[in-house]
């Protein structure tokens, strides 16, 4: 008897979360020319992620930084033969449609880019194309996915060249994992509903100046038609996922501060299904060998005699001090 | 039995997810193997090559000296099973200078022939011997000629998507990515009787939907 499709849950959601676990096991590399692009696809990379600047580099220019210039990506997406994928500000949903339409084959919906909404996040299950979205903890990874994030990645700390971030946001992902996994129902639906509260807040404030009175909010359209019962039962949904198969529903890749081949072997050991390499090693001295050593290191991330061999020689960028930086410096604040 | 999977890339777990049920539900006799090295090769029944980026498995295949392995021991009778990515690498030959090919099954095959991820699709197949399958195609390659030896066990508009040369199996869509067992079921049987078996109608189960 075969699969009645009108009964799966969404065909859509078995494709968008059916590309990101091809990329599992890989390393996707932030290009911003099509030379580097080459340079990623011959050293292993399993995709590429098309920007303007590196995160290094837009730390450092400061202003707001913008979707790629679509004619930028068009050329990487004619370089290579793997797939591309670019950023959006958060809850910019004309860039998104934008670079649907131009092909891309995921959406990063990225805090290293300005953000276009303060209040939410874009609603993904609008789009064929597949998302991933950034996250410091299993509760904002919980609400991307609600969103139809098909993929997520920690924040880390982009453009720093410093791991304490990634590995940061993956132990609060994982541990928040645990205490879902060895939770009951009871406990499953006091989660959903603490999970779902601040997509309550954003219009509280409005409540608050308007009426004096926050409680007046109505409760029957909180996210794109969805009130918040509808919200706290499908986040009751992705939780009972996360309970049942022990993880994430979707793909977790590490971002954020990854420069080395060891970063990139410590997040696998962490339990990242992949990671992302932004600004790591096109800030190196040898990106070619930068980029390779990274791959091999994540393929092999406990055989150590690999991982030395693969090191010898390199230099990682320069990297910044997180503990002691401003809060509003950190990229990491933006989205919730 | 030990059935390997090429561990390094793609979605290596989904098709361990999919033997270990049929082990638990089947009483399949079953020990999956992560293969990344030629002892590890060297001791498995079967191998499975996943979906994943078919560049990225290339390289790795070569830098870890498994390239060359893997063809002799299929040219030598273990059965194996590549779908989509894994296919492209088995096939004899593709035009893309970024992939080398196996040449373990007589097919001309061409990458990412459907598009990009927007073209992705999912579409219900009548696979011989099987039987109604609903397969998810990801950017998929395309096969664009097969050989006389080869048996098309499935098309979809016009073109093979599935192909079997005697130990050898070839899919350009991801079984692995639906909770239906029966083409990993059919590759035991394969492994079963060391590949060489003629494909005959017979009674499939289905694992229980997603």
């Amino acid at each position: 008897m075969p699969i009645d499709l009108s009964s799966l849950k969404s065909g859509d959601d078995l494709l968008k979360r059916g590309f990101a676990k091809m990329t599992k096991g890989g390393v996707i590399m932030d290009v911003t020319t099509v030379e580097q692009a080459r340079v990623a696809e011959s050293s292993g990379a399993v995709a590429v992620m098309a920007l303007e600047k590196v995160p290094a580099d837009i730390r450092m220019a400061g202003g707001v930084a913008r979707m790629a210039d679509p004619m930028k990506i068009k050329e990487i997406m004619e370089a290579v033969t793997i797939p591309v994928m670019a950023k959006v500000r958060i809850g910019h949903v004309s860039e998104a449609y934008t670079l649907s339409a131009l092909g891309v084959d995921m959406i990063d919906e990225s805090e290293v880019l300005t953000p276009a909404d303060p209040h939410y996040h874009i609603n993904k299950k609008e789009f064929k194309i597949p998302f991933v979205c950034g996250a410091r903890t299993v509760s904002e990874a919980v609400r991307r996915i609600f969103e139809g994030a098909s993929m997520i990645r920690t924040k880390g700390e982009a453009g720093t060249g410093n791991v304490i971030e990634a590995v940061r946001h993956m132990w609060a992902v994982n541990t928040g994992v645990e205490m879902i996994k060895s939770a009951d129902l009871d406990d499953l639906a006091h989660m959903a509903s603490r999970m779902s509260l601040p997509y309550l807040r954003e219009k509280e404030l409005v409540a608050e100046e308007v009426y004096g009175d926050k409680g007046k909010v109505d409760l029957k359209s909180l996210f794109y038609g969805v009130g918040m019962e509808g919200i706290e039962a499908s986040i009751l949904e992705v939780l009972k996922e996360i309970k049942e198969a022990g993880r994430l529903p979707v793909v977790n890749f590490a971002a954020g501060g990854i420069a080395t081949p060891a970063d990139g072997a410590l997040m696998m050991k962490m339990g990242a299904d992949g990671v992302f390499v932004g600004s790591g090693i096109f800030k190196s001295r040898d990106p070619n060998e930068m980029a390779k050593a990274i791959v091999d290191a994540v393929e092999n991330f406990e055989d150590y005699e690999i991982i030395g061999q693969v090191s010898s020689g390199l230099s990682g960028m320069p990297g910044i001090d997180v503990e002691h930086m401003g809060e509003d410096l950190k990229l990491q604040n933006r989205g919730w | 039995m030990r059935i390997g999977i090429i561990g390094y890339q793609g979605d290596v777990s989904e098709h361990a997810e999919i033997l270990a049920s049929m082990k638990r539900q089947y009483k399949r006799d079953i020990e999956v193997v992560l293969v990344k090295s030629r002892e590890s090769l060297m001791s498995v029944a079967g191998l499975i090559i996943p979906g994943g980026e078919s560049t990225t498995i290339f390289r790795l295949l070569k830098e870890y000296s498994l390239f060359d392995a893997v063809a002799e021991r299929v040219r030598s009778g273990m059965p194996v099973m590549g779908t989509c990515a894994g296919l492209i690498l088995i096939s004899r030959d593709n035009p893309s200078d970024r992939v080398r090919s196996l040449n373990l099954i007589d097919a001309k095959i061409r990458r990412n022939a459907y598009g990009r991820q927007g073209e992705s699709f999912i579409e219900s197949l009548d696979i011989d011997g099987i039987g109604r399958f609903d397969a998810v195609f990801i950017r998929a390659p395309i096969i664009e000629s097969v050989g006389s030896n080869v048996t098309v066990m499935a098309k979809y508009n016009g073109l093979p998507v599935m192909i079997r040369d005697n130990n050898v199996l070839g899919l350009t869509f991801h079984p692995e990515l639906t909770k239906d067992a029966r083409i990993h079921d059919y590759f035991m049987d394969m492994i079963g009787r060391r590949g060489y078996v003629s494909i005959a109608k017979r009674e499939w189960y289905v694992a229980d939907l997603i």
